[in-house]
C-alpha cells in the first residue's frame, strides 16, 4: 500500500541503521512518547539492531494505560445500569477495574459494546432512544477531534440520550512532568506523530528551550522511526536541543487548524490523574460547562466517590514512566499476561507489556 | 489508538451535514468523516483515527523525505568505504 511498504524497506532500514552507527560517538537515552511507537519498535526488531549506545525507553503515551482505575470503575458501574448502553474502543474492555472488567460486565448481561468510532455510539443512540448510550471517550490529542465532535454533532441533531465518559490527556503535559521528575533520566523525546499531525508541534517549542532537549516528531514505520531516531541523535551529538519534524508527510508545525478548533469548542482543559502515575497539573481535558447535558459524570452524579483497589504486583506505573522495563517485573509473564493481565499496560495494543509479551521480550538482558 | 492508517478517498458525500468519504484502505472500504479536511479531494490519501480524517498525506514531503533519506546513504556509503 501506498506510504506504507516503501517505510518498511529493508534496505532503507539497514542503511539508516549504517548511518546512525556512524553519527553516534556516546550513550543516549531517548523516549518514544507513543504506545503505538513501542509497539512498532518491538514488532520490527528495531530496539535489538540499535547501535549498543542508544537505549530507547517507553513513555507513557498509551491512552489505555493511563485511563485512571477510578473513571474505569466509574465505566463498569455505568455499564452496569440497565439503562445504559456502554460504547467503547476495544481494548478498555479487557482493563482490570478493582473487582472486574468489563467483559465482565457484559458476561453478566451488560449491554457492553464495542465501537471503532464515536460516531458509531452516536449512532447507537439515535436508534435506541429509551436507552442512554454512554460512550468511553478515552485519548490523547489524536481521538480528541472524534470524540469532542460525536458532542457537537448530539447537540446538533439534538440527540439527548447520549453521554461521554471523558478520560482525555496531553503529551506535552507529560513531557513536562517526566522532565520534572527526578527518577526520569532522558536525553531526547520522539513526539507521537499523529498527535502532532492534529495538534502540530509550536506546543514543544517551549518544553525544548526549557528543558534543554531535543524533540523530534517521528512516525510509525520503521523507516520512520530510524529517521526520528537520526535526527534526535544529531541533534544530541551536535549539542542541539530543537523540534525537528521526521514526519513531514503527515505533520505541519501548525497542525489540523479546524480539528484544534473543535477541540477548543469542546473541551477545557483541567488537572487529570494518570493511572500509575498520579495527577498531573493541566493535563487533560473535560467538557466545557455548556455541554453538561452530555458529560456522563453529571448526568449519573451517584457514581461518583468510588473507593479503588490495585494490583499490589503491577509496576505499571514505574512502565510508563521509562523507569523500569516490562521484564523487570516480578509478576511479568508469571501471574500477569494478556489473557490474565494485572495492569493496562499488559492489555492494550499500546502497552510496553503487552509489546514485550507478544513479541517475546521474556527476559532481561545485557543492552535493551 | 494513535496508528492513524492511510487510505485513498475513493468517494465523498454528505450525511446529517457532515461531509463524509469513502475511504480504500488497500482493498478494505471504510466510511470516515472529513470534516477536519476541508480542502480534501478523492484521490487524496488521508490518515484516519477512529472514523476521521486527519490530514491530507503530502506527496511532495513524502518524496523530498525518501530522496533525503537515500542520499544521507549515499554519503555515509562513501564514508564507509573509505574508513
Amino acid at each position: 500500500m501506498k506510504y506504507v511498504e516503501e517505510y518498511r524497506d529493508a534496505d532503507l532500514t539497514g542503511k539508516l541503521l549504517s548511518d546512525l552507527r556512524r553519527a553516534v560517538t556516546q550513550p543516549w537515552t531517548l523516549m518514544e512518547v507513543c504506545g503505538g511507537q513501542t509497539h512498532s519498535i518491538i514488532k520490527s526488531g528495531l530496539d535489538e539492531m540499535l547501535p549498543q549506545e542508544i537505549t530507547l525507553i517507553h513513555g507513557p503515551g498509551c491512552p489505555v494505560c493511563v485511563t485512571p482505575l477510578e473513571l474505569v470503575d466509574k465505566a463498569i458501574a455505568l455499564a452496569m445500569r440497565p439503562e445504559v448502553i456502554f460504547t467503547s474502543y476495544g481494548d478498555m474492555l479487557r482493563v482490570p477495574g478493582s473487582e472486574r472488567d468489563l467483559f465482565a460486565v457484559r458476561a453478566a448481561g451488560g449491554d457492553v459494546r464495542i465501537v471503532y468510532s464515536p460516531l458509531d455510539a452516536l449512532k447507537i443512540a439515535k436508534d435506541n432512544p429509551k436507552k442512554i448510550v454512554v460512550f468511553f471517550a478515552i485519548g490523547f490529542e489524536t481521538t480528541a477531534p472524534a470524540n469532542a465532535m460525536a458532542v457537537v454533532q448530539a447537540k446538533a441533531q439534538n440527540i439527548q440520550n447520549f453521554a461521554v465518559l471523558v478520560s482525555h490527556v496531553t503529551v506535552p503535559a507529560a513531557i513536562r512532568a517526566l522532565m520534572e521528575s527526578p527518577d526520569v533520566r532522558v536525553d531526547g523525546f520522539l513526539a507521537a506523530g499523529h498527535v502532532c499531525t492534529v495538534m502540530g508541534y509550536w506546543e514543544y517549542e517551549p518544553l525544548a528551550a526549557q528543558y534543554r532537549i531535543p524533540i523530534v516528531v517521528t512516525g510509525f514505520e520503521p523507516v520512520d522511526l530510524l529517521h526520528g531516531i537520526l535526527m534526535c541523535v544529531q541533534e544530541l551529538e551536535a549539542g542541539r536541543q530543537e523540534v525537528r519534524n521526521a514526519y513531514a508527510r503527515s505533520v505541519t508545525r501548525e497542525g489540523n487548524r479546524p480539528a484544534q478548533a473543535v477541540i477548543q469548542r469542546v473541551f477545557e482543559i483541567c488537572d487529570r490523574a494518570w493511572r500509575g502515575i498520579g495527577v498531573i497539573p493541566q493535563s487533560g481535558y473535560r467538557l466545557r460547562p455548556e455541554f453538561a447535558l452530555y458529560d456522563a459524570e453529571q448526568r449519573f452524579p451517584d457514581v461518583q466517590a468510588i473507593e479503588t483497589r490495585e494490583s499490589p504486583l503491577c509496576i505499571s506505573g514505574l512502565v510508563l514512566q521509562g523507569i523500569k522495563k516490562p521484564v523487570e517485573c516480578k509478576a511479568f509473564g508469571k501471574e500477569c499476561t494478556p489473557e490474565r493481565p494485572l495492569g493496562a499496560t499488559m492489555v492494550s495494543s499500546e502497552g510496553a507489556c503487552a509489546a514485550y509479551y507478544r513479541y517475546g521480550r521474556l527476559a532481561a538482558k545485557g543492552k535493551s | 489508538m494513535c496508528l492513524g492508517i492511510p487510505g485513498k478517498v475513493i468517494e465523498l458525500y454528505k450525511t446529517n451535514g457532515m461531509q463524509m468519504a469513502r475511504i480504500d484502505f488497500g482493498g478494505v472500504i471504510k466510511e470516515a468523516c472529513m470534516e477536519y479536511l476541508p480542502d480534501v479531494k478523492v484521490g487524496d490519501y488521508t490518515i484516519i483515527h477512529v472514523g476521521f480524517g486527519l490530514s491530507i498525506l503530502d506527496e511532495k514531503e513524502a518524496l523530498e523525505t525518501m530522496d533525503l533519506l537515500k542520499q544521507i546513504d549515499a554519503l555515509g556509503s562513501e564514508e564507509g568505504t573509505a574508513v
